[in-house]
């Protein structure tokens, strides 16, 4: 039976809509976390999924979500080249000391000085947005997106070593800047 | 082990990514050491912090749209078109059942037979266009709270992704005169509704497969719930949904 490159086409999209469409919300969260900018974010992901369509052949699976995001991440790069001038930075930049300096260390405290009070949804994001990356990523793959270690590496393009030790990292860090914000009079 | 290995390793613990042996070195090693203890304690903290403060972003339906836009439309989906008018032709004889007033909440065996009817109609009108879930999600800490309020149970939001089923969203339904969740799941091109609801019957009964109209649906109980799971899936791979989304419920509420 000849086989109808015109006819296979919507065949293609419908699987794409059925496999990529579910992660949008999920895919736009993390352009908005990587990109810390809402009109950034949506042409970011608007053109992650016009490549992951195109590449959708070469799509072995297993899963959907990590391969959007690893497709996301590099759109996200190319803009942050864009953005050279800023100081935000390409994502790769990271700080040799950054990734050496010792974990955030309190094992001072109490237990009480330790509660945290929960946040407003807008004062946590806001606290997730100013964490530096590489720990940003690896934090919103991690909290955010529930990905697993293994599928934060294949995301992020390195061994899970790193992201334990990037999550670590962005979770000490978070944590100093949310008892800070808790200790401000607001 | 250190307080600095413990330092690393103790997030890997409370992301459950940690394989038996490793997960009991770190345990004995918080058990000893007050200071890694407040450091877990804190983290776990923060997480459920995070976690009920919601922190996704809702794409913009405008964006939505120009990326369904930019993709090659599918032709007339015809299969989906014969599935509705079957659905049509059960719906309106499941209405006049219903009509009746029947609110069983005991459910005898005629009467269980009725409402695998009624869940195999939801099931059916579910896959008609546009209401397949109310919340679109993968994510269960996005479905589950979606369900608070709406329901009076709560529900069993398992993600099941890693074992190959897709958690793709939730849905309030209506059967046997009363609101049941679905959480709807995909496998390949087949959608599962995975219908839940309270139940009278504390009893654990076993669950077993019926086809009604060529869907398979296995219903059974447990902790004072009622389940159902419909699909056009077959029968093994059915079953195999079952004993997944269960094992995956006894590990949520045993850890």
């Amino acid at each position: 039976m000849p086989v109808n490159a015109a006819k296979d086409d919507p065949e293609k999209a419908r699987r794409f809509r059925e496999a990529a469409l579910p992660h949008l919300d999920d895919v736009y969260t993390l352009a908005r976390y990587l990109l810390r900018d809402a009109t950034d974010a949506e042409d970011a992901v608007q053109e992650c999924y016009l490549r992951a369509l195109k590449h959708f052949d070469g799509y072995r699976g297993p899963a959907m979500k990590p391969w959007l995001f690893a497709i996301l991440r590099n759109v996200c790069r190319a803009e942050f080249a864009r953005r050279a001038s800023s100081p935000t930075g390409p994502i790769e930049d990271v700080p040799e000391s950054a990734e050496q300096t010792p974990l955030w260390n309190e094992a001072q405290e109490t237990p009480e000085a330790q509660m945290l009070r929960t946040r407003d949804a807008a004062t946590v994001r806001r606290l997730v947005s100013a964490l530096a990356e590489p720990f940003r990523e690896t934090f919103v793959l991690r909290e955010i997106n529930n990905l697993s270690y293994r599928e934060i590496a294949n995301a992020v393009g390195a061994p899970v070593g790193t992201v334990m030790s990037r999550l670590a990292r962005a979770r000490a860090m978070l944590r100093t800047a949310w008892t800070a914000e808790e200790e401000q009079p607001r | 082990m250190t307080c600095d290995e413990a330092e690393i390793l103790l997030h890997a613990l409370m992301d459950g990514e940690l394989d038996a042996g490793h997960a009991r070195e770190v345990e004995e090693h918080i058990a000893g050491c007050a200071a890694c203890a407040a450091q877990l304690a804190a983290y776990r903290e923060m997480s459920q912090a995070i976690a009920a403060a919601d922190m996704k972003y809702t794409a913009p339906l405008a964006l939505r749209r120009r990326i369904e836009a930019s993709l090659p439309q599918p032709k007339a989906e015809a299969p989906s078109r014969r599935v509705v008018l079957r659905g049509f032709t059960l719906g309106s004889a499941v209405s006049a059942i219903a009509a009746t007033g029947l609110v069983a909440i005991v459910l005898r065996d005629d009467d269980r037979q009725r409402i695998d009817s009624e869940i195999v109609s939801a099931h059916l009108r579910s896959l008609q266009a546009g209401h397949l879930t109310d919340v679109v999600s993968t994510d269960q800490h996005t479905v589950k709270p979606w369900f608070n309020g709406r329901l009076d149970v709560s529900p069993p939001v398992i993600d099941l992704t890693a074992q190959g089923f897709t958690l793709i969203g939730g849905r309030l339904d209506y059967v046997d005169a009363r609101a049941v969740g679905s959480i709807v799941y995909r496998r390949r091109a087949h959608v599962i509704n995975m219908f839940f609801a309270q139940s009278s019957n504390t009893e654990r009964y076993a669950a077993k497969i019926e086809t009604i109209q060529g869907f398979n649906l296995k219903g059974w109980s447990d902790r004072g719930l009622d389940f159902w799971a419909v699909s056009d899936l077959g029968a093994d791979e059915l079953s195999e949904f079952c004993d997944k989304f269960e094992s995956a419920m006894r590990a949520n509420s045993e850890g």
